[in-house]
């Protein structure tokens, strides 16, 4: 990645970075520019490169940030009407971190509402359009960082992936996607979606890139208890002798070809390759669409329309405030799952839903740790299809829901995971396949896709 | 027919006196503070942010635990309540509902009951609603402040032990440390599930007056509510089960909330925080660090006091504490309940109790009786006195000017003075006469003589002695 140098300036590659992402309106990927901020921490940093100072390992280089993060720079919408704008009076820590080392925000990029959704179109400010052809979806739900890589506007940008959101747009796009492993990096700061699932990751054009925005990013955070101790810096990195590749999913079609195609090539580099049975994947759709939407009910309750956020003028009562507002302010997808949601909690049901889904993700976590006894990671699909046509899924939501089932597992059983691309489609749509590996082994993950996979 | 049995069970919300608040770093304590003046992102639920455990609270809770003779759980987690109200604004209160931290205990009375607890857990308090015209407001600054509720087993049968036992709690509570006690400001209210039944007939159906925060509301909404219910049973109608609220102006429950409109908490386990794990170590260790409780106290004082002396002494945690430390309990504890109690400024002065040797120094005067026990009173309030307060019980006594005359020869010159005035010669012939009486007579005259400073229980010899 291109960083700000005495040759290379700050001011530069921020005036380059807003310049191309006004030329890519038509995608719709960014819900607001930062220029104003952005050009005067570009100066700032060539302050600093002129006098000697360390500008930070990011010095100058432009990013995205996925509209779900907050940070005192532009305000947060999360692509929903209900936050009405938030002004955040806090940073989030991941974003903290990137600022730190000198990387500028040059916008805050498009998703769908809440992150609820696999293709940017449950955005209240409309869809972005797939970099490959415009016909089709992004991916979601962060699907503004993967066009804004993609089309080369920014050098990364931040997603988060509570069951695919990161990898699949990525995929979709032809970029690299990370989801690390659970906990890695803090999620104080981020509007959460599902706390047991949601992960902060990134998009960039490499996995070295990721790399580097791994070590400055992951780490214990005393404002997210459910952060892992530092590990990411200090772990050894794996001689990897051996990848799986899962029996169980229907693999079709171009996909297929290419999953075949990388396997003959890792044969080739001497990687052995094992074949896994895991039948319990088969259930972590359900097990996700339980689990989640259970959590999103219960982080969207805070979003009444009283202390921030739109309210609806109309209402009458304080029972109407809510309704009213929440209805006005949600999308079609938000108000889906938080009643599936609802629904799955209510006294009655538990046992028979949450409970039981639960119980079921243990076995999926046992599931992998058996597959992780038998091999070093695992190659697999991000989807079973690329890119969809804009409104071809929006009529129903399952169909949706099953472009999911090779991502969601991943995130149940909290695993990290890279999405990768591979090749193109005969129409020239991305193909982008994804390397699994146990918990913690993020680096490893990263420097095998970085040494072996190019 | 009136002979129903009342059986009760109360759960009691008591506020942690920690310094910052459960899940943020705000300030605790509110009292006195503006209206969301102590609120932080965490506890308005900006988006984005997680809760941080208090650790403090959690020891608070343990401490607690074991002032209810409760067992501690090694493992316990966090879960979310939900509901919809704009004194919540997460939607959700973040409860213990499946692994509370505090097991099975109890809570031994003064009248030598025991009242089960069934479990007690940590929780955060909500925000408070004021209601005006046309509009209600917000205040945060109460909204995540730690809280335990202990839950109680139906033991209680009567308003006057539902009213002890709320006040047992309430003192053991602050005895350990862990709550302020303040009932007016809200630091420890009481929900009251009352139901009656015939005698060995199984429970009736049971109404929740929610929200109690004196002693003696609990005590009148119980006795309320027995009327009420048996008023209904008496007519063949039947108790609804539902959540009822007390007025302490018109004495009356009056129904809130009935079961069938009763919400869904749509409980879930917290995935914010990570379990709670104790070790041994540290759950014994809160053990040895546990201050003394009122039990602790009524077993020290056991037959030195009168019962009902130390049951009004319990309810001032300093006096009991400052007593122990005393060696006159008995002298002592009257002054305290007698004397201090009975001023006007007594809260303030709990505050700042004179020392133990004051005390012995001044007990020790009495029993030698260098004092009479109304100048032993009158130099006891001194100690209160900001002028004299840190001076010895002897020198404030030669100020007041109080010490007795006990000196035989100093005695004897003024029985002389006294005898010899011709005031008393009718008196003397009296007594040797074989008037008794006249004896009170006479050594109220040394006794004026003296200033007051002559033991009188030392002149009555003297006296009867010249008299001969």
């Amino acid at each position: 990645m291109q960083i700000a140098s005495k040759e290379v300036s700050a001011t530069s590659l921020v005036k380059a970075a807003l310049e191309k992402a006004k030329r890519c309106e038509n995608y719709n990927i960014f819900i607001s520019l930062n220029e104003e901020a952005a050009l005067k921490k570009a100066q700032e940093i060539d302050e600093k490169i002129k006098k000697g100072e360390n500008p930070g390992k990011l010095a100058g280089v432009p990013y995205a940030l996925k509209d779900n993060f907050l940070s005192k720079d532009g305000n947060t919408t999360a692509a929903s009407k209900i936050l009405e704008p938030l002004k955040s009076p806090i940073t989030a820590t991941s974003v903290k971190k990137l600022e730190d080392e000198g990387a500028i925000m040059i916008g805050r990029v498009n998703m769908d509402a809440f992150a609820h959704g696999s293709s940017t179109e449950n955005s209240y400010f409309g869809p972005t359009k797939n970099s490959k052809d415009e016909a089709r979806v992004a991916g979601g739900s962060s699907g503004g960082s993967a066009v804004a890589v993609a089309l080369d506007i920014v050098e990364f940008a931040t997603g988060t992936d509570t069951g695919g959101s990161i990898r699949q747009p990525a995929s979709f796009n032809g970029v690299y996607g990370f989801k690390p492993t659970y906990g890695a990096i803090s999620r104080y700061g981020v509007v959460a979606m599902a706390s047991s699932t949601d992960c902060v990751g990134f998009f960039a054009k490499s996995a070295e890139d990721i790399d580097l925005l791994m070590s400055i990013a992951a780490g214990q955070d005393p404002y997210d208890l459910t952060t892992l101790p530092n590990y990411y810096e200090t772990s050894e990195v794996k001689d990897v002798k051996k990848v799986g590749i899962i029996k169980d999913f229907d693999v079709k079609g171009e996909i297929k070809e290419a999953l075949e195609k990388e396997v003959e090539d890792l044969k080739a580099k001497g990687i052995e390759i094992v074949e896994l049975e895991m039948p319990t994947l088969k259930y972590a759709l359900a097990v996700y669409y339980i689990v989640v939407p259970a959590e999103i009910s219960s982080n969207l309750s805070r979003y009444d329309g009283i202390r921030y956020g739109y309210r609806n003028k109309d209402a009458k009562s304080l029972d109407e405030v809510y309704g009213k507002s929440r209805s006005d302010g949600f999308m079609p997808e938000n108000k889906r799952r938080i009643m599936i949601g609802n629904f799955v909690l209510s006294s009655g049901f538990y046992d028979a839903y949450y409970l039981k889904a639960q119980k079921a993700r243990t076995l999926i976590i046992k599931e992998y740790e058996k597959a992780f006894s038998k091999c070093d990671f695992i190659l697999s699909p991000v989807t079973p299809n690329p890119a969809f046509k804009l409104g071809e899924k929006t009529s129903d939501p399952v169909s949706m829901y099953l472009e999911d089932v090779m991502s969601v597992p991943i995130n149940l059983a909290g695993l990290p995971s890279l999405a990768f691309p591979v090749s193109e489609t005969k129409d020239g749509l991305s193909l982008g396949l994804q390397l699994i590996g146990p918990r913690r082994s993020d680096k490893s993950l990263l420097d095998f896709a970085e040494r072996r996979l190019k | 027919m009136k002979d129903y049995e009342i059986t009760i069970g109360i759960e009691c919300h008591v506020q942690l006196a920690t310094k910052t608040k459960l899940f943020s770093e705000v300030d605790n304590d509110a009292r006195e503070k503006e209206p969301n003046s102590c609120v932080s992102p965490v506890d308005y639920a900006l988006p984005g942010m997680l809760p941080r455990l208090n650790k403090e609270a959690v020891r608070m809770a343990v401490i607690a635990g074991h002032a209810l003779n409760a067992k501690i759980n090694l493992l316990s987690r966090f879960d979310r309540k939900h509901y919809y109200y704009p004194d919540l604004p997460k939607g959700y209160q973040i409860s213990q509902l499946y692994q509370p931290i505090i097991g099975a205990g109890y809570v031994a009375l003064p009248d030598g009951t025991k009242v089960r607890i069934e479990h007690a857990h940590m929780e955060e308090d909500a925000g408070k609603l004021s209601h005006f015209a046309g509009y209600s407001l917000v205040d945060l600054n109460r909204a995540g402040t730690p809280l335990i509720e202990i839950v109680s087993e139906p033991d209680i049968h009567s308003a006057a032990h539902a009213r002890d036992y709320c006040k047992e709690l309430w003192r053991i509570m602050t005895y350990a440390g862990v709550c302020f006690g303040d009932l007016y400001n809200g630091n420890m209210r009481f929900d009251v599930n009352i139901s009656l039944a015939k005698p060995g007939e199984p429970l009736g159906t049971r109404a929740e007056i929610k929200n109690l925060n004196s002693f003696r509301s609990v005590e009148r909404a119980v006795e309320y509510e027995y009327k009420r219910q048996s008023k209904l049973l008496d007519k063949g109608e039947k108790v609804v089960q539902e959540t009822r609220g007390w007025s302490d102006d018109t004495g009356e429950t009056t129904s809130q909330r009935s079961k069938e409109e009763a919400q869904d908490y749509r409980y879930m386990p917290e995935p914010d925080i990570p379990p709670i794990h104790l070790t041994e170590e540290f759950v014994e260790e809160m053990k040895v660090e546990m201050p003394k409780l009122p039990e602790d106290y009524r077993e020290q004082f056991k037959g030195q006091i009168a019962d009902d002396t130390l049951e009004i002494l319990l309810d001032y945690q300093p006096l009991v504490e400052k007593l122990g430390e005393t060696k006159d309990v008995k002298r002592v504890s009257n002054w305290f309940a007698s004397v201090l109690l009975a001023e006007e400024k007594s809260a303030e002065y709990l505050n700042d109790l004179p020392s133990a040797k004051q005390l012995n120094d001044l007990a020790e005067m009495t029993e030698k009786a260098e004092l009479s026990s109304t100048g032993a009173k009158e130099v006891f309030l001194k100690f209160f006195d900001p002028q004299m307060k840190n001076r010895d019980a002897r020198e404030i006594a030669k100020e007041l000017n109080v010490l007795q005359e006990n000196d035989t020869g100093a005695l004897e010159a003024i029985v002389d003075q006294v005898l010899n005035d011709p005031a008393c010669a009718q008196a003397i012939a009296d007594y040797k006469a074989g008037s008794e009486k006249v004896l009170g007579f006479l050594v109220g005259q040394v006794m004026k003589a003296s200033k007051g400073k002559a033991n009188p229980a030392a002149v009555q010899p003297i006296l009867k002695e010249k008299l001969k």
